[in-house]
C-alpha cells in the first residue's frame, strides 16, 4: 500500500488515522488513513459498499467512528461545528423536500447556514437552473436533481467540497460542466473530494486519489504515482471467442500475468512483445482481431487493485 | 438557534402544508362548536359523547370557549400528525444529511424545530379560539344563550385560560409526534401508531378497565385542554403529562443527538 504520509504537511484539507466503522457483524471502514492536500481534486474510488460513503459520513460528522482519528480544515472531525460552515456537501444523491421549489429548498439550507438567503437564486443559475427554480422539486429529472444537490453544497463558498457521485444522471454536457466547475473551484483554491464511478473522469480532473477495497485504502496518493507504478498492458481480442483462452495461456506461458474481461485478453507487458505475441498466436492458428499496448489508466489499475471484473 | 426556527418556517409555511392543516382544524372547530349550540335542544345531547351543554352552563363567563375547549383534544392530534410526518420525512426523504452538515450542532437544530413547532401550535390555538369564540357568539342569538358574561372580566380571563390550557395539550401531543417520528423515522408508522393508540387503543382499555384513563397520556392532554374533567384533576393531568412529555423530550433528545444518520 501506498501512502500519502511521507508528504503530509499541516496543509491538509483532509487526515484520517486508522479510521474505523464497525457494525454488529460488518466492518464497513478498517483503519482507513489518508491525507488530502488542500486546493487539490481528490477522486475517491471503489466498488460498490466499499465504504466509500461511511467515510464520508463520518467527515461530515454524521456518524461516529469506532475508532480512529481524522481533521477536516485542520479541526478534528469529533467536532463538526467548526468546519463545516466551510464545508459543501452531496452525500449518496441529491435529497431535498419534494413539495418545495428547488429554489425554496437552497433558502432552507441557507437560512440554516446564516448564509446569504441571494446565493441561492445565483447558484441556481450557476449550476444551469435558471428557468426551473420556481418549480417543484418533485417534478425535476434526475440531472436536475443532482444539479440542485450540487447547487447546496456550493451553499457556503466551501474551502472543502465533497461531492459523492456527482455525475450521476447527468448528461454528457452535465458532466463536462460539472468537469469544469470542479476544475475552476480548485484552481480558485477550493479543495474537491469527490467520488464516482466514472473513473475516467475522475483520471482527467484528479490530483490525488483515495481507493478503497472492502473498507480499507488500497491506495492514496499522487494518482500519477499510482499509474507510473503500473506496467503497460496489451488488450487482446480475438475473431474466435473461445481462442482467447489459448491466447491467455500462450502469454501465461511466456510469464506475463493475464487477466479477462469483456472478452478481452489484459496481458501485463511492454508494447514491443505485442508483435511476438501475435507471431505467437499466429503460428498457433489464431486470428487476433485486436492488439492494442496501452499505457496504464486508473480504470485498469483500478481493477488491478481492488481485484473487481477479473 | 434563531436560524433553524426561519429554516423550519420555510418549509411549514408551504400552502399545501399551512393551508391544509388549518382547514382541517378550521372545519372540526367550525363542526363542534355549531353543533353544541344548533343541537342545544336535541335529546340526543350536544356535547362529547351525548352528554348535553346546557343554556345555563353556555351562558356563565366561560361559555365563549366551550367548544374550543371541546376542539383542544382533537387540534393536538392533528398538530402530533404533522410534526410526527415532519420529523420522520427527514429521515425518509435524506434531508436529514443536509440540514446537520449546515447546522451540525444536533441539540441546536432540534431546539430550533421545537421553537418553530411551538410557533405553529401558537397560531393554531389563536386562529381557531378566534373562529370558535365568533361562531358560538354568532350562534348564541339562534340558541338562546345569554352572552352577557362572556366578556366581562371573568369572561376574558377564562378565554386566556382555555386558551394556555389548549395551548399547552396542543405543544403536548406535538412533542409526542416529533419523538414518534424521530423514534421510528417513517411518517406512516409514527402517525398510525400514535392514531391507534390515542384514538382506539386508550378508549377501548378505559371502556374496559375506566380507572386506567387516570393514566393514559392522550387522555392527559385532551384533560389538560379542556382545563379538568369531573373525573380527572386538570393539576393531575398537567402532572402526568408533564411527565410524559419530559420522557418524550429526553428520548427525542437522546436520539436525535447520539443516533448515527445513515439515511
Amino acid at each position: 500500500m501506498t501512502t500519502m504520509a511521507s508528504t503530509m504537511t499541516p496543509s491538509m484539507a483532509i487526515e484520517v488515522h486508522g479510521l474505523t466503522k464497525q457494525y454488529e457483524n460488518l466492518a464497513a471502514v478498517k483503519s482507513a488513513s489518508f491525507s488530502v492536500p488542500r486546493g487539490t481534486i481528490c477522486g475517491f474510488v471503489g466498488p460498490n459498499g466499499a465504504g466509500k460513503t461511511t467515510t464520508i459520513r463520518m467527515l461530515l460528522g454524521l456518524i461516529a467512528p469506532t475508532s480512529g482519528t481524522g481533521t477536516v480544515l485542520g479541526h478534528p472531525i469529533t467536532e463538526p461545528e467548526k468546519y463545516l460552515a466551510s464545508v459543501g456537501a452531496m452525500i449518496e444523491g441529491p435529497a431535498f423536500y419534494p413539495a418545495l421549489t428547488g429554489l425554496e429548498n437552497l433558502k432552507v439550507l441557507a437560512t440554516m447556514g446564516g448564509i446569504p438567503i441571494e446565493r441561492a437564486a445565483e447558484l441556481i443559475d450557476l449550476v444551469g437552473l435558471g428557468g426551473r427554480g420556481g418549480d417543484k422539486y418533485k417534478t425535476y429529472s434526475l440531472g436536475m436533481k443532482q444539479r440542485l444537490g450540487i447547487a447546496a453544497a456550493l451553499l457556503p463558498n466551501p474551502a472543502l467540497l465533497i461531492l459523492d457521485e456527482p455525475t450521476n444522471g447527468l448528461d454528457p454536457e452535465g458532466i463536462q460542466e460539472v468537469r469544469d466547475l470542479l476544475k475552476k473551484l480548485a484552481s480558485e483554491g477550493t479543495t474537491v473530494f469527490v467520488s464516482s464511478h466514472l473513473l475516467s473522469e475522475l483520471e482527467i480532473i484528479s490530483q490525488h486519489i483515495v481507493m478503497l477495497r472492502k473498507g480499507e485504502v488500497v491506495f492514496a496518493g499522487a494518482i500519477d504515482e499510482l499509474l507510473l507504478n503500473q506496467k503497460p498492458t496489451i488488450i487482446v481480442r480475438t475473431v474466435n471467442e473461445s481462442d482467447l483462452e489459448k491466447v491467455a495461456a500462450i502469454a501465461k506461458g511466456q510469464g506475463h500475468h493475464v487477466t479477462i474481461r469483456h472478452n478481452e485478453a489484459h496481458i501485463e507487458g511492454p508494447h514491443d512483445y505485442a508483435p511476438i505475441l501475435n507471431k505467437l498466436a499466429f503460428e498457433a492458428g489464431i486470428v487476433l482481431a485486436q492488439l492494442t499496448p496501452t499505457l496504464p489508466n486508473l480504470e485498469e489499475t483500478f481493477f488491478e487493485m481492488t481485484g473487481g471484473q477479473s | 438557534m434563531i436560524q433553524v426556527f426561519f429554516a423550519e418556517w420555510r418549509k411549514l409555511r408551504r400552502p399545501t402544508l399551512l393551508l391544509g392543516t388549518f382547514a382541517a382544524a378550521l372545519f372540526f372547530n367550525g363542526l363542534i362548536t355549531a353543533f353544541i349550540y344548533l343541537m342545544i335542544d336535541s335529546p340526543q345531547g350536544n356535547g362529547d359523547r351525548g352528554t348535553t351543554i346546557t343554556r345555563e352552563v353556555l351562558a356563565l363567563a366561560s361559555g365563549s370557549v366551550n367548544g374550543f375547549a371541546s376542539i383542544g383534544g382533537l387540534l393536538g392530534i392533528i398538530a402530533l400528525c404533522v410534526f410526527a410526518a415532519q420529523s420522520a420525512q427527514e429521515y425518509t426523504y435524506g434531508t436529514l444529511r443536509n440540514l446537520l452538515v449546515r447546522q451540525p450542532r444536533r441539540l441546536v437544530l432540534l431546539l430550533g424545530k421545537y421553537g418553530a413547532m411551538k410557533s405553529f401550535a401558537l397560531l393554531l390555538t389563536v386562529v381557531n379560539a378566534i373562529v370558535s369564540i365568533a361562531i358560538s357568539f354568532y350562534l348564541s342569538d339562534r340558541a338562546k344563550v345569554d352572552t352577557d358574561l362572556w366578556f366581562t372580566s371573568a369572561g376574558w380571563s377564562a378565554i386566556g385560560h382555555t386558551l394556555v390550557n389548549v395551548y399547552i395539550s396542543i405543544i403536548f401531543y406535538a412533542i409526542i409526534g416529533i419523538t414518534l417520528g424521530i423514534l421510528l423515522r417513517s411518517p406512516i408508522s409514527a402517525i398510525s401508531i400514535a392514531l391507534v393508540w390515542i384514538l382506539i387503543l386508550e378508549n377501548l382499555i378505559g371502556a374496559v378497565k375506566p380507572v386506567t384513563l387516570d393514566w393514559m397520556p392522550g387522555t392527559q392532554f385532551s384533560v389538560i385542554a379542556q382545563g379538568g374533567t369531573p373525573d380527572i384533576s386538570y393539576s393531575h393531568a398537567l402532572t402526568l403529562g408533564s411527565f410524559y412529555v419530559l420522557v418524550a423530550l429526553l428520548v427525542s433528545s437522546f436520539l436525535f443527538t447520539k443516533r448515527d444518520v445513515a439515511n
